[in-house]
């Protein structure tokens, strides 16, 4: 019995996923932790692990075609659970370009958008960003004030978006915005005279992560750049299912990351003449971090299984990620606690993780947003 | 020259990772819900063939496994990184050294490779005996432990570590080779590739049909090492040496 995989759901994965599995935890472990921590403390994305993510071909991982590999939703659940072992900042990395910016383009762009963006994007020859959130209430997305007009032909974009995920690293911004037919969505390039991003700084969160604001100031967008399939606020929000999806299994990897550095730590440290694991508080607590982490696991396998058939609903995908977030969250904490002093330093990840899922709690909906998520789905009420 | 065949052996194991614990009754390594991979030298035996095709001096590389039929995840990780085709030699009993290089003398027959490379052992048993005793069965020339290997004209050059350094062997091809820790790095199984090694060609074949009837090593007994007792300080040159007295070593 694995602690970090108590009921043995891996073995309900398929071969090839569980390969998908081995071959991005190498990775992290190989390439992404030696680098993580420091590029944590000093606040930057480390930039060296693009072309490495690019040829490991797990961007765009659930696309058919295109370069891309067409793999199932519990592959991109593990890729997921993976990256973030490693780091919510990486993980966040390939959730916009898989889940926010290849998505909607596979899903609702133009042949020519797909052919022209897709195979760049997958090899991360090119990175992109969503922007949906604008400063004055990101839980409130149809309220958004980003304005796009038709003019001879060309659209003309002017507002500002807030805290984009990639924002400076991006050669491709896939942009929301209101027109006359209400929300559509728009490929913005990097270059376009009169679009800007700026790093956001100061964070004490996801700092291994590039966040930004974007402004648009009378950005001409032709005609071809719009998302020709999109319609309203149902296709921004039906790739953030794709996301939340990938986030719910995220959390599990920075959970399990915590639990195994906890069992580590407390299996040798000694204090009152035994190890701390061998004291009944400290079992407890660990027993529930594994109580926790199982269910958690459980729910994210299901979610994988309803949504390869297709049957998904976006108030599971709620549910998932606000249990899963929260559960990793607590989890991290509680970690960071049982390292005693040594836990508050980078030398062990509890912390960077307990900072980072601070933000994974409050992007692609707060908790709050989707336990009212849940609640409408249950009683009918819009309570929002 | 022309391009050559390559063989890699490749052995499913516990995973590099994995803390081994023994089984209650001392008759193996407990491996139920353990992870398992594919032995670390091997994947560098996989990845020296993928290299040497990829610069054009192989034409195709064959890997081959004797193990249980669960042995299908490591084979198709190999094919993923690179493989052409795969034989897999199905047996659910352990099979000692000796075995292994019969099996492998028998493939070398059939596809009459240019190469035979392998890992210098299996992490799990660390024999370190098939390639040596694969020369042997076959009457070629091997070089063992090698980190650093070129083709030319026939031959092969060879780097091996050696306790007193380096030393750089030829040998004539065919010939066998076994892997060293830092012959390379092998590479990141790419996930595109993942699905196309399912269409691989994967040969099965039971460990009976190889015609191999060998006196079986029997294992006894495994235990754990014995645990260290601690050590103890003397205060004195004449303390020390009434006490080597004392134990008999003086
Ligand atoms: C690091 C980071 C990266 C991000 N990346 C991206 C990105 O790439 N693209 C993008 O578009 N956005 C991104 N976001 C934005 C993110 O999605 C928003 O921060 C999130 O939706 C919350 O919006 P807000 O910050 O405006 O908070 P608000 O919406 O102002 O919420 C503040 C608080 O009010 C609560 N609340 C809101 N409405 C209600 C209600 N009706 N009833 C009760 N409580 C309510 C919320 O739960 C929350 O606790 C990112 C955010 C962060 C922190
Ligand atoms: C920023 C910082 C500043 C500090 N400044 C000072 C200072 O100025 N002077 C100074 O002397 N010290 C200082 N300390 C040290 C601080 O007091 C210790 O970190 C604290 O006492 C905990 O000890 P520890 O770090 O060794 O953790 P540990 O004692 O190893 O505790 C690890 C975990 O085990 C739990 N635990 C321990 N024993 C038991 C038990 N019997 N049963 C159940 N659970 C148990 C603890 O609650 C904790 O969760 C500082 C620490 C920090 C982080």
């Amino acid at each position: 019995m694995s602690p970090e995989d108590f009921f043995g759901i891996g073995s309900e994965l398929t071969e090839e996923d569980r390969l998908v599995q081995s071959t991005v935890a190498r990775f992290v472990d190989e390439r992404a932790l030696p680098l993580l921590p420091r590029a944590f403390e000093e606040g930057f994305f480390p930039m060296e692990l693009i072309p490495e993510i690019g040829s490991l071909g797990i961007l765009g991982s659930s696309v058919h075609g295109y370069g891309c590999p067409g793999l199932g939703a519990l592959a991109y659940g593990v890729i997921c659970e993976e990256l973030e072992r490693g780091d919510s900042g990486l993980r966040s990395f390939v959730s916009v370009q898989s889940s926010l910016v290849m998505y909607p383009i596979a899903t609702y762009g133009t042949e020519e958008q797909k052919a022209r963006w897709l195979p760049k994007l997958a090899r991360a020859e090119a990175i992109g960003c969503f922007g949906l959130t604008e400063a004055h209430g990101g839980s409130d997305p149809a309220a958004l004030q980003t304005r796009a007009r038709l003019e001879g032909g060309n659209w003309i974009l002017s507002g500002s978006k807030m805290w984009i995920t990639n924002g400076t690293l991006a050669d491709l911004a896939v942009v929301w915005a209101q027109t006359d037919q209400g929300i559509r969505g728009f490929l913005v390039e990097k270059g376009m005279p009169g679009f800007h991003a700026q790093a956001i700084h100061h964070k004490l969160s996801l700092r291994a992560s590039d966040t930004a604001a974007l402004f648009f100031e009378n950005v001409t967008v032709p005609e071809q750049n719009r998302l020709a399939g999109a319609q309203g606020l149902k296709a921004p929000l039906s790739c953030l299912t794709q996301a939340r999806y990938g986030i719910a299994w995220g959390a599990l990897g920075a959970a399990r990351s915590c639990l195994s550095t906890v069992l580590d730590y407390t299996r040798t440290r000694e204090l009152f003449g035994r190890p701390l694991a061998a004291t009944q508080t400290v079992q407890r607590r660990i027993a529930a971090m594994v109580r926790a982490l199982t269910l958690a696991r459980l729910l994210a396998f299901r979610l994988g299984q309803l949504k390869d058939q297709g049957t998904l609903d976006p108030a599971q995908v709620s549910l998932a990620k606000w249990n899963n977030v929260r559960m990793a969250l607590e989890i991290a904490r509680e970690a960071r606690d049982l390292l005693g002093g040594a836990g508050i330093t980078t030398e062990f990840p509890p912390l960077r993780h307990a900072l980072n899922l601070e933000s994974v709690a409050t992007y692609e909906g707060t908790e709050t947003i989707h336990e009212l998520v849940v609640g409408k789905a249950v009683t009918g009420f819009d309570a929002f | 020259m022309n391009p050559i065949k390559i063989l890699v052996a490749a052995k499913r194991v516990v995973d590099y990772n994995v803390r081994v614990r023994l089984k209650p009754d001392h008759s193996g390594i407990a491996t139920d819900g353990v992870k398992m991979g594919v032995n670390p030298f091997d994947e560098i035996a996989l990845e020296e063939a993928l290299r040497i095709r990829e610069r054009g001096e192989a034409s195709e590389v064959v890997v081959a496994t004797v193990g249980p039929h669960e042995a299908e995840s490591q084979i198709r990780s190999l094919l993923a990184m690179g493989a052409d085709r795969a034989i897999h030699i199905e047996t659910t009993r352990e099979t000692g050294p000796l075995e292994v290089a019969h099996v492998l003398y028998h493939l070398v027959q059939e596809i009459e490779p240019g190469l035979v490379i392998l890992g210098k052992q299996a992490i799990d048993d660390d024999c370190g005996q098939v390639g040596p005793m694969l020369a042997a069965l076959w009457g070629r020339p091997q070089a063992t432990f090698v980190s650093k290997l070129t083709l030319e004209g026939g031959r092969a050059q060879a780097v091996r570590e050696v306790d007193h350094g380096l030393e750089t062997v030829e040998v004539d091809l065919p010939a066998v080779i076994t892997t060293d820790l830092r012959l390379n790095t092998p590479r990141f199984i790419k996930m595109p590739d993942i699905m196309k090694a399912r269409q691989k060609p994967l040969d099965r074949r039971p460990f009976e049909n190889c015609g191999i009837d060998l006196p079986r090593l029997e294992v006894e007994a495994y235990l754990p090492p014995p645990e260290r007792v601690a050590g103890l300080r003397v205060e004195s040159v004449s303390e020390l040496v009434t006490r080597l007295r004392d134990r008999g070593v003086l």
